[in-house]
């Protein structure tokens, strides 16, 4: 495809290459993206999981945070897993963490409980199908609070896990760590929907 | 809705999350701020940093569990914490506290001089030191989800991590071209079971996380660090034994995420302001071998 758009992985720190593999297997041109350059280039974005709070103090420190904003609100689709979900949401429940508030949802943070309640769930995921998704939870955040415009596209045990509002999307999750491609599908096809904004380089 | 804790997928899952970070020994909860906010991925709680343990010599165990809960309830990132080699007692202990990861650790000393702790059992996962390929084969045969370089802890030397990350990089490099018939042979040589051996074969790398630990007391050695090949960064005694741990903190971090970036390198280093000391180092060919700590578990 001529028009095949790159997709960028925030590569200062977390599951970088297993999102890149992801995205790969599932067709797409996948980058990594350290820098304001590199961020341009690329017609999608995702923040893979990690540690929000080193994730959010790089961010500012190396100026990163506004560019990503900036293309996020013109049309930029980005997805958030786990960390990256915490990233983008308007705020933390109960810390006071900044974080980039590109998504009207407040997350609680580990709210699954720490390490020992880990856990590998088969969660239903109507957008996606009848099979369930093998969906890894790792000291994972829910969602709170989630804006009228939000949609909440799946649950666990009561609580949002997976949520969209426009061309944002967040997962409590870990797709990147399974076999199953069929949410970075779900995220490529946000992108490919997406006419060309902002100063993207993949306009031809 | 079918839920499962404790699995290989995700405790290894874990490792993956802390990759391209760095975690930091700390033993109060001030410093366990410090750390989370020059932005660490974890803390490793500990009643002494290793190169106080090394100084006082004696038995060093598990910490004081009312140290590490303290430390635990005062960040929010994953916290870690040690135990002697084979005491899988302590390991219990600190599974049932809900410490998120378990270093089963040569610079404690070892409870049991020939076995290690079988980490199957646990749901809390284990990282555990190795000096070459078949070491960190072994630790993950026995479940360790991930694997750190053993260095010289508390020696603010980094030659040791150095053999150690090449060391384990070398056995990967050369099964990736091993013929097929060879593979059962090169498992006896490097006493490691057979199928993780095909694995490392087949993929070029191990199937868990690899780290550094052991040395790092600079910006520059967290860089060269990564770019040898490690996937991410421990520093024990080298930000608190340093004269400036806020700014080491941060500078190593900084160093860390950019580490094929030499011009960012250079900044975080030059930030650290012309006052800046390091921790003070050992030169490791003066120590009598009874003082090594590499050398515990194999």
């Amino acid at each position: 495809m001529a028009t095949k758009k790159t997709i960028g992985v925030l590569a200062l720190q977390g599951d970088v290459g297993e999102h890149l593999r992801a995205l790969e297997r599932a067709g797409a041109n996948a980058i990594a993206v350290k820098t304001a350059a590199q961020l341009a280039s690329v017609g999608g974005l995702v923040i893979p999981g990690g540690e929000s709070t080193t994730v959010m103090k790089l961010l500012s420190r190396f100026g990163l945070a506004e560019p990503i904003a900036t293309r996020v609100r013109a049309g930029m689709p980005l997805w958030g897993t786990c960390m990256g979900m915490i990233v983008a949401a308007r705020e933390v429940a109960d810390l006071d963490q900044p974080t980039l508030g590109l998504i009207d949802v407040t997350v609680r943070r580990n709210a699954f409980g720490r390490q020992n309640e880990s856990a590998e769930v088969d969660l239903t995921i109507p957008a996606l199908g009848s099979r369930p998704f093998p969906a890894i939870f790792i000291r994972a955040p829910w969602i709170e609070r989630a804006g009228p415009h939000v949609e909440v596209l799946a649950e666990r045990d009561g609580h949002g896990v997976m949520v969209r509002e426009g061309q944002v999307l967040g997962t409590s999750f870990h797709p990147e760590l399974t076999s199953d491609d069929r949410v970075h599908r779900y995220f490529l096809s946000m992108v490919e929907q997406t006419p060309t904004v902002g100063n993207s380089r993949d306009a031809a | 809705m079918e839920q499962q804790t404790g699995t290989v997928t995700v405790k290894r899952g874990l490792a993956q999350m802390l990759k391209g970070g760095v975690i930091m020994d700390v033993v109060t909860p001030e410093q366990a701020v410090i750390a989370q906010d020059a932005g660490a991925v974890a803390v490793m709680a500990l009643e002494r940093i290793p190169a106080d343990i090394r100084a006082m010599g004696g038995v060093a165990r598990m910490s004081n569990l009312e140290l590490i809960q303290s430390i635990m309830d005062a960040v929010t990132i994953p916290v870690m914490a040690k135990v002697r080699i084979g005491h899988f007692a302590e390991a219990q202990v600190l599974q049932a506290i809900g410490v998120d990861f378990i270093d089963e650790s040569e610079v404690l000393t070892p409870a049991d001089d020939k076995y290690h702790i079988s980490k199957h059992e646990y749901t809390t996962p284990f990282v555990c030191g190795a000096r070459d390929l078949g070491e960190a084969l072994r630790r993950i045969a026995e479940g360790a989800a991930m694997i750190r370089s053993k260095g010289e802890a508390g020696s603010g030397n980094i030659v040791e991590a150095v053999r150690h990350i090449r060391a384990i990089n070398d056995g990967i490099r050369e099964l990736t071209v091993a013929p097929k018939e060879e593979l059962v042979a090169r498992a006896r040589d490097l006493g490691a079971p057979l199928e993780l051996v095909a694995y490392v074969a087949e993929h070029g790398k191990l199937p868990v996380v690899l780290f550094c630990a052991g040395g790092v007391s600079t910006p520059a050695d967290a860089a060269l660090m990564m770019q040898l090949g490690a996937e991410g960064i421990f520093v024990g005694s080298g930000i608190f034994k340093s004269n400036n741990p806020k700014a080491f903190s941060k500078a190593i971090v900084d160093a860390t995420t950019h580490f094929e970036d030499p011009k960012t390198v250079a900044e975080v280093s030059k930030a650290l302001g012309k006052d800046a000391l390091a921790m003070e180092g050992i030169d490791l060919r003066k120590l009598p071998e009874s003082e090594l700590l590499a050398p515990r578990g194999n």
